[in-house]
């Protein structure tokens, strides 16, 4: 009985210590939740409401505003090009960068000078180098110039469809380090056992590339893509400084639109691209998490 | 293999010098006369296809300090907008510093009823898009009249879950065997979290702070939608008409406005790399 007793108390104790344990993790969170919730949740459900219902009364429409989103003009030409701009720059920065964190990994010697050098453009603000990408891209610019002594006809990229081009090169400079240092913690965790053994049964450098490289880096694939995605939604600070509110339709963005919108409160439509956007990210990495983590 | 480590090298040299190029070309420009640089780039302000093409120089012609004298004397405006960004940047990072600090602990140390959920929800509203939550911000900001204030930028971007995220990894590595003894010796949990969880989290703090520099001093969409008032622009939104005879100008605010970032990168690259790692691992 003795005994029982003094058990019990002890688990109630445990209990005890338990819940204070609890409360006191989430008196640390309070604070940041408080904001979390005042600053992005509660706004959030609003808006999911308010895209259901009329400009500024409460009428319930149905799904009305989302209608007139996806049929806007001004939308469907800003998702197009986000969307392919997405699908040529995201293959092409995963790869890049997975080659140059092969070749950083693979080199003896001092490698920090290289990784140095590729993350460098994180630091630099846009503002910054504007003219430089005015210069490289241009009619009467360095690429142009290069063009004529190719082929004799020069290349304007700023005014014509080649606009997005632009965009593709900054945003590739911009984010290879990232990717990259990304990559290099991805291959730093494959154990060296498995190439040593590849090696012994004769694997080549790029047979191992191949079947072991490549298959260990699945679970970092999910998460990088991911933030290259977020990423690429900010090129729109070089569309922005480089060709203003409405630059070429070609590299006419999705926040160009959504800030058009503002400027001209059109809230409904706000809101409901806003929705949008929010479900096509979570099906995204839902989607993609799930693809990966099915094929391994 | 040392032919091969060497091909390597020689690949990665050039890439290098590709990656830092238009850094260089900053600098150069920044030093070179002005006379100069009008007749390199004027082509670049004409329209129509031209004989001659612009042109930029290694090395300056005629290199001179002129254009830095001219902005760091007589353009007052350009300072206002240093001191902006300033005022942005560095009440974020300290309200971060405040507030995600003891969140990343709380999430990192104690387990309680629907941490993990709501640790999901974290990561989710770290990876949406500024179009998503741009109208949720403009509707609290409209709401508690911070619209066109300074304020209106520093809020929210404190309460940005990144840099949870990125301190969370950190303090996730502490071994429990350190916290446990503290608390054998008595110590109460906030004292835990002062005198082990920040020594030994330092260089997640550092990390969430080197990531959250570069991208606050680099911040556009909040301030182009939210702040009307030019007077309040910071200088991620600094872009003069740019015309042939302000070139070096330009160049010169060019390279002031990247000083700061470039500062810290160099300073913290160790950080930055170990923040980067950290928003990739897995959970």
């Amino acid at each position: 009985m003795k005994m029982l007793l003094k058990k019990s108390r002890k688990n109630q104790n445990y209990i005890c210590r338990n819940n204070k344990k609890s409360l006191t993790g989430w008196l640390f969170i309070l604070p940041s939740l408080a904001g979390v919730s005042i600053f992005y949740l509660i706004p959030f459900a609003d808006v999911v409401k308010r895209s259901v219902t009329e400009g500024m009364g409460s009428e319930f429409v149905g799904l009305r505003n989302y209608t007139t989103v996806l049929e806007n003009e001004a939308f469907l030409l800003a998702a197009k090009n986000t969307v392919k701009f997405m699908l040529i720059c995201i293959p092409l920065l995963l790869v890049f960068s997975l080659l140059c964190g092969v070749m950083i990994k693979s080199i003896r010697g001092r490698a920090d000078i290289y990784k140095t050098a590729f993350l460098v453009p994180l630091a630099v603000p846009v503002a910054s180098i504007v003219l430089i990408w005015k210069f490289l891209f241009h009619e009467n610019g360095f690429f142009s110039m290069l063009a004529v002594n190719i082929s004799g006809n020069s290349i304007d990229f700023m005014n014509t469809d080649l606009a997005v081009y632009v965009l593709i090169v900054s945003y590739l400079w911009k984010n290879t380090g990232y990717d990259m240092i990304l990559w290099i913690a991805g291959l730093s965790n494959i154990p060296a056992g498995l190439y040593e053994a590849a090696s012994i049964d004769g694997a080549g450098r790029i047979k191992q590339f191949f079947y072991i490289t490549l298959p260990n880096l699945k679970g970092m694939l999910f998460i990088i893509f991911i933030l290259s995605v977020i990423n690429s939604f900010k090129v729109f600070r070089e569309a922005y400084l480089i060709g203003g509110n409405y630059p070429h339709t070609s590299m006419y963005m999705l926040q160009h639109l959504f800030n058009n919108w503002f400027v001209a409160l059109d809230i409904e439509k706000l809101c409901a691209g806003a929705v949008i956007m929010s479900i096509v990210t979570s099906v995204l990495i839902i989607f993609f998490k799930n693809s990966i983590e099915g094929g391994r | 293999m040392t032919f091969k480590n060497k091909i390597t090298h020689i690949i990665l040299i050039a890439l290098s010098l590709l990656f830092i190029m238009p850094l260089l070309m900053i600098f150069s420009g920044s030093f070179e006369n002005q006379s100069q640089l009008i007749e390199n780039l004027e082509p670049l302000f004409n329209s129509g296809n031209l004989e001659n093409k612009a042109k930029w120089h290694a090395i300056p012609m005629y290199p001179t300090l002129k254009s830095y004298v001219e902005i760091l004397l007589d353009s007052p405006e350009f300072f206002i907008m240093f001191w902006n960004s300033c005022k942005l940047v560095f009440p974020i990072l300290m309200g971060q510093l405040i507030i995600n600090t003891p969140g990343a602990w709380g999430f990192a140390r104690y387990d309680f009823k629907g941490k993990n959920a709501l640790f999901a929800l974290y990561i989710v509203l770290m990876l949406m898009p500024f179009q998503v939550t741009m109208v949720s911000n403009y509707i609290v900001l409209n709401y508690f009249k911070l619209l066109n204030t300074r304020m209106g930028i520093i809020l929210p971007a404190i309460f940005s879950t990144l840099s949870v995220f990125i301190m969370y990894r950190f303090f996730k590595g502490i071994p429990n065997a350190v916290i446990e003894a503290a608390r054998m010796d008595g110590a109460n949990e906030f004292q835990i979290f002062l005198r082990i969880g920040i020594p030994m989290g330092a260089p997640g703090i550092a990390s969430a702070m080197v990531l959250g520099f570069l991208e606050y001093w680099n911040m556009l969409e909040q301030p182009l939608a939210f702040l009307e008032d030019k007077a309040l622009w910071p200088l991620s939104l600094y872009m003069p008409a740019i015309r042939p005879e302000v070139t070096g100008g330009y160049l010169v605010s060019s390279v002031i406005i990247l000083i700061p970032p470039l500062l810290i990168f160099l300073i913290g690259q160790k950080y930055l790399e170990k923040g980067i790692q950290a928003s990739g691992l897995k959970e």
